[in-house]
């Protein structure tokens, strides 16, 4: 017996919603975050990550409510990622009652924002997201960061920019596979088992979970030490505790 | 009322602390504070933290609390939360080393990163993130309700070294064993995050909140 690997649902806020698009185009409403983020906290969801999509920046106050109302009702950790440019942005989210920030784009442009952070608020807070794409072929296969929700790349390799994140104080990675988000085709497992393999610090995997199995491959093959998703649990296809029943079946260490 | 002071030195998630103790005792006081005197005259005190250790004792320095705390230590019911845990022992190596409080004989160390597990050959991430088992050692008023081996929310990449005293309260493995949680007299404090430990970190603070002091 030891560390479980933990499960993560994840809910994509815009403007107060819990939305999810299929590879960022075709956005489905999916209620209220606080009222999602509750049901998954009863249904045994080891953390809970949201991430702001929303597009003005004078909108995220509102973010600021929905955390600031999660948090005084559930107490499992809450990261949250979206619009983290500034020392300030994750003052303000951790007051809130975040536990934890996901840094994604503003680690790309100033990479001494991650230390500074660190620095600041210690490691443990600090969650680097990384976006990354296949670039190189199949037998040889490469990946590389985009920014902007997938749309940019950066031409940085993502197995040493997660090392490079790991350096530079992150306390965790958050991955996703930005071919195979919204596909429910499984993660990918390559990516995944390469920057796991790679870093001394925990790794999240996500994107592309559409049944309980890619959640256990993401563990069994891809050695993650956390998973996230989020339509499957969101439109009720499947509970956090049906998860954690076919992950212990198989021998996966959960939390009960 | 019955009045808990959280003691704010400027550091880690203050927030989630105060908003889980509120929600177990919300008829009581519950005051983020560096303030000496409400110190003093508070029932119970807690003493979170998060980041390093070295920025927790000189943040102590600076609000000059040393001397406050070691009174709260003889006397209230006082619950320690991860860096309030490792702070109570003698010193640290974070830092390059860190003298602590010396409350508790002991050290506090970093986990190796070659740390393995059987079943698994590609080492144990570091820091320590996510729900592990704390087993028992020890009969506690703080862990009523609680069952052995119960999971926990823990992160962190220091450890306080395990040795065998009687203010062991409670122990963990990850690679190796270290101690999660201590007890002596009126101190309780566990390296865990009650406060984000769902049920079972819930009842832990409750346990605390009608917690006389004593250690049966």
């Amino acid at each position: 017996m030891g560390l479980a690997k933990r499960i993560i649902p994840c809910l994509d806020v815009d403007n107060g919603r819990v939305v999810k698009g299929v590879q960022f185009v075709e956005i489905r409403d999916a209620g209220d975050p606080v009222e999602v983020a509750r049901r998954y906290d009863e249904q045994g969801a080891d953390e809970i990550t949201f991430l702001d999509i929303t597009a003005s920046s004078d909108d995220r106050e509102t973010m600021v409510h929905v955390v600031e109302q999660v948090a005084s009702q559930v107490f499992i950790p809450l990261t949250v990622g979206g619009g983290i440019r500034k020392v300030e942005d994750i003052r303000r989210m951790l007051n809130a009652g975040a536990d934890k920030v996901a840094i994604n784009t503003a680690a790309v442009f100033n990479p001494e924002f991650v230390k500074e952070a660190a620095d600041h608020f210690g490691s443990q807070c600090i969650v680097v997201a990384i976006d990354a794409k296949q670039v190189g072929d199949g037998d040889d296969p490469r990946w590389e960061i985009f920014t902007h929700g997938g749309r940019k790349p950066t031409g940085i390799d993502a197995i040493e920019w997660a090392r490079k994140m790991a350096d530079y104080g992150a306390g965790e990675i958050l991955l996703t596979s930005m071919d195979r988000d919204g596909t429910k085709d499984g993660f990918d497992i390559a990516l995944t088992r390469a920057v796991c393999d790679a870093v001394s610090i925990p790794v999240i995997a996500s994107g592309g979970v559409g049944t309980l199995e890619h959640l256990a491959a993401g563990v069994t093959e891809g050695h993650a030490d956390a998973v996230l998703a989020a339509s499957i649990f969101h439109f009720g296809e499947y509970t956090v505790g049906q998860a954690k029943a076919l992950m212990a079946k198989m021998g996966i260490e959960t939390r009960g | 009322m019955t009045t808990i002071a959280i003691l704010d030195y400027g550091m880690g998630n203050l927030r989630s602390v105060s908003k889980a103790v509120e929600h177990v005792a919300p008829n009581a006081t519950v005051q983020l504070t560096h303030d000496a005197d409400y110190l003093r005259q508070a029932d119970r005190v807690i003493f979170p933290g998060q980041g390093a250790i070295t920025g927790c004792i000189q943040a102590l320095d600076k609000y000059n609390l040393h001397e406050v705390l070691r009174e709260c230590l003889a006397e209230k019911p006082f619950l320690g939360i991860c860096l309030g845990l490792q702070a109570l022992y003698d010193e640290s190596e974070e830092g390059g080393g860190t003298t602590c409080l010396g409350i508790l004989p002991g050290k506090v160390k970093k986990f190796p990163t070659s740390m393995t597990e059987p079943g698994n050959d590609r080492g144990l991430k570091v820091p320590h993130m996510g729900w592990n088992q704390v087993y028992q050692n020890q009969s506690h008023p703080l862990w009523q309700g609680i069952n052995q081996d119960e999971r926990f929310y823990f992160v962190h990449s220091y450890y306080v070294e395990y040795t065998e005293q009687a203010s062991v309260a409670g122990t963990t493995d990850y690679g190796l064993k270290f101690t999660a949680a201590a007890a002596r007299e009126n101190i309780f404090a566990v390296q865990f995050h009650p406060e984000k430990s769902q049920h079972a970190g819930l009842q832990l603070l409750k346990n605390f909140i009608s917690w006389n002091g004593s250690n049966s």
